[in-house]
């Protein structure tokens, strides 16, 4: 066998500060990096088995139950998939009002991990609670801000966590102009935290990383986006939702009951760093600013700078939603009539981690005949798996301890929300 | 309100569940005599949750080896926390860590105690075990009382 120069092996059996859980496995032989699983063990796609002849009017709240994290991007593209379906489509300012409650999710979302997962990585913490007792102010900004977003949420959605007040077609009720005021007030604060986030992860180090993205996001008119009805890529891809599964392919992998997606036969990214990537110049004027001033052009390729980009997806988020305020006049009805029909219907939108696609066929009764659902985090599974590689290759000289800290920063480098899919992360390095 | 009960978990993960439904069948038994609320366990759900109150009771799954059904009882400040895992369900921050944050930046309640319920199952679709939703019963008739009402009225 070999000496201990050739052979080292750590085993940790918990990834911290990630959602929910998975396993990663590292093979290193003779300095070379030979293997990197990023495996998550999704349950066998429960929720779209639990679906199947339920009422459509249903997909909406069962789907929020999905994942504690992004409840909105679930019922968004359930609804809008349904609506497809059903061939009926909401806009106006019903479309507007869904548009401010999931700025509200991208706000809650990305506060959290950016303060509360993300940021103890590059300050040297191990995790939150460890760098609260130093920069308390840190952890307390974090948290204001992902209470604002928790306002957002509670007063579109009706609830703070699984929102129940959506609805195919539209909402159970909708806000008054009254309402919506002090929420802005709070949103201008947000603002501002947000553009302080950002001058804060701008003067981050980061590692030298630089990756060739296939970048894939929603397309979303000539909008930064967040809902569409397109999927587009950095490859030349503008394609319309209904062709997703005419490109996008999920398989099968021994090692793992997830599936991988590749799109025409290659990985792709989706998140934060594609979006801002495919469209930077449709950001928000503040946003847009703000990331000039953090350095960021108008590409991304480093993944470890998404903590910047998740920034100014705060600052983006605030400012789209004191602009649908502004505007907003109260929709006559709460909701449009959305009758079933024998129909298959597709919906994306953009989950604070990603792109996220559902499919439903429906009975004539509406009752569900099939559905699909990908999440962001397993279309990012190879994407992740190509990123440690990189990671490491140049990596290979660091301690066990330090490398390991920097796949792990790797992988929450996605954000991955894997109790979308998964569950217990342990992370193992062998080297051979 | 000088009182909350908060009940920490996904109702569609199985023992996950144990939380949330003490909360909801709490809170057709006490009314308004006491607030309750559901949390996914984020840490600023709770915070918010607590934030001046004199008392927040919690009740959370947990995973700590012990027979499943155990009902454990911690008292935050007197009682160590670690060994009873509370990692075991699917949430964000581990409700240790929640509580070690809150503390951190000075936003713990006056008194805080856990009722964590030893889970079993926590795969998505899975109702709770038997043995855990004997110990809701259990665990929601204790809370009832201590807010003047019987459980099983």
């Amino acid at each position: 066998m070999t000496g201990p120069d050739r052979i080292r092996r750590i085993d940790v059996d918990y990834l911290a500060r990630v959602e929910g859980e998975g396993a990663m496995r590292v093979l290193v032989r003779d300095g070379t990096v030979e293997e990197v699983e990023f495996r998550i063990f999704e349950p066998p796609r429960f929720f779209e088995a639990f679906l199947v002849d339920r009422p459509f009017t249903d997909a909406p709240d069962i789907t929020a139950r999905i994942c504690g994290i992004c409840p909105v991007a679930y019922q968004m593209s359930a609804v809008r998939a349904m609506e497809d379906a059903c061939g009926v489509r909401v806009d106006g300012q019903l479309d507007q009002l869904r548009r401010l409650l999931y700025c509200g999710e991208w706000i809650e979302s990305h506060a959290l991990h950016l303060y509360l997962l993300h940021a103890p990585d590059f300050l040297g913490y191990e995790s939150a609670v460890e760098m609260a007792q130093q920069h308390g102010d840190l952890v307390r900004q974090g948290l204001e801000l992902k209470k604002i977003g928790n306002e957002i949420v509670t007063l579109l959605g009706g609830r703070e966590i699984h929102p129940i007040n959506v609805r195919v077609g539209g909402f159970y009720r909708v806000p008054t102009r009254a309402e919506l005021a002090p929420l802005a007030e709070r949103i201008g604060q947000a603002l501002e935290l947000a553009l302080a986030t950002v001058e804060f992860t701008a003067g981050l180090e980061f590692p030298d990383v630089e990756r060739d993205f296939v970048f894939v996001t929603v397309g979303d008119e000539d909008r930064y986006p967040v809902m569409g009805d397109r999927v587009v890529s950095n490859r030349g891809l503008d394609i319309p939702v209904a062709e997703y599964n005419e490109h996008f392919v999920e398989e099968h992998v021994a090692r793992s009951n997830a599936l991988h997606a590749r799109l025409d036969g290659q990985p792709y990214h989706v998140g934060p760093l594609a979006r801002y990537s495919l469209h930077s110049d449709q950001l928000t004027p503040a946003a847009w600013e703000a990331a000039a001033r953090a350095g960021l052009g108008p590409v991304c390729s480093n993944p470890f700078r998404s903590i910047v980009v998740r920034a100014v997806e705060l600052v983006f988020a605030c400012e789209e939603a004191l602009r649908v305020i502004d505007q907003y006049q109260p929709p006559a009805e709460p909701a449009v009539a959305v009758p079933p029909r024998p129909a298959t219907g597709h919906g994306v939108s953009e989950a604070p981690r990603g792109l996220l696609y559902h499919r439903y066929s429906l009975e004539a009764d509406g009752r569900i005949r099939s559905a699909q659902i990908v999440p962001p985090t397993s279309q990012n599974q190879l994407s992740i798996e190509a990123d440690l590689r990189a990671v490491l290759d140049v990596n290979l000289d660091l301690p066990d301890d330090d490398l390991q800290w920097r796949l792990e920063q790797t992988i929450r480098n996605y954000d991955p929300c894997i109790s979308c899919a998964t569950h217990f992360l342990d992370l193992t390095i062998e080297r051979r | 309100m000088s009182t909350v009960v908060i009940g920490v978990g996904n109702r569609l993960r199985g023992d996950d569940g144990a939380g949330p439904e003490v909360a909801a069948r709490l809170r057709e038994r006490v009314g308004a005599t006491v607030r309750v609320v559901e949390s996914s366990g984020d840490p600023t759900e709770l915070i918010d949750a607590w934030r001046g109150t004199a008392q927040a009771v919690v009740v959370d799954a947990a995973v700590s080896g012990a027979p499943v059904g155990t009902i454990h009882h911690i008292e935050v400040g007197t009682d160590p926390i670690g060994p009873i895992g509370l990692r075991g369900s699917s949430h964000l921050v581990g409700l240790d860590d929640a509580i070690a944050l809150a503390g951190a930046i000075g936003e713990l309640p006056g008194r805080l105690t856990i009722v964590a319920i030893e889970g079993e199952i926590f795969w998505p679709g899975r109702p709770l075990s038997p043995a855990v939703e004997e110990a809701v019963a259990e665990v929601t008739a204790l809370l009832a009382e201590r807010w003047g009402r019987m459980a099983d009225a």
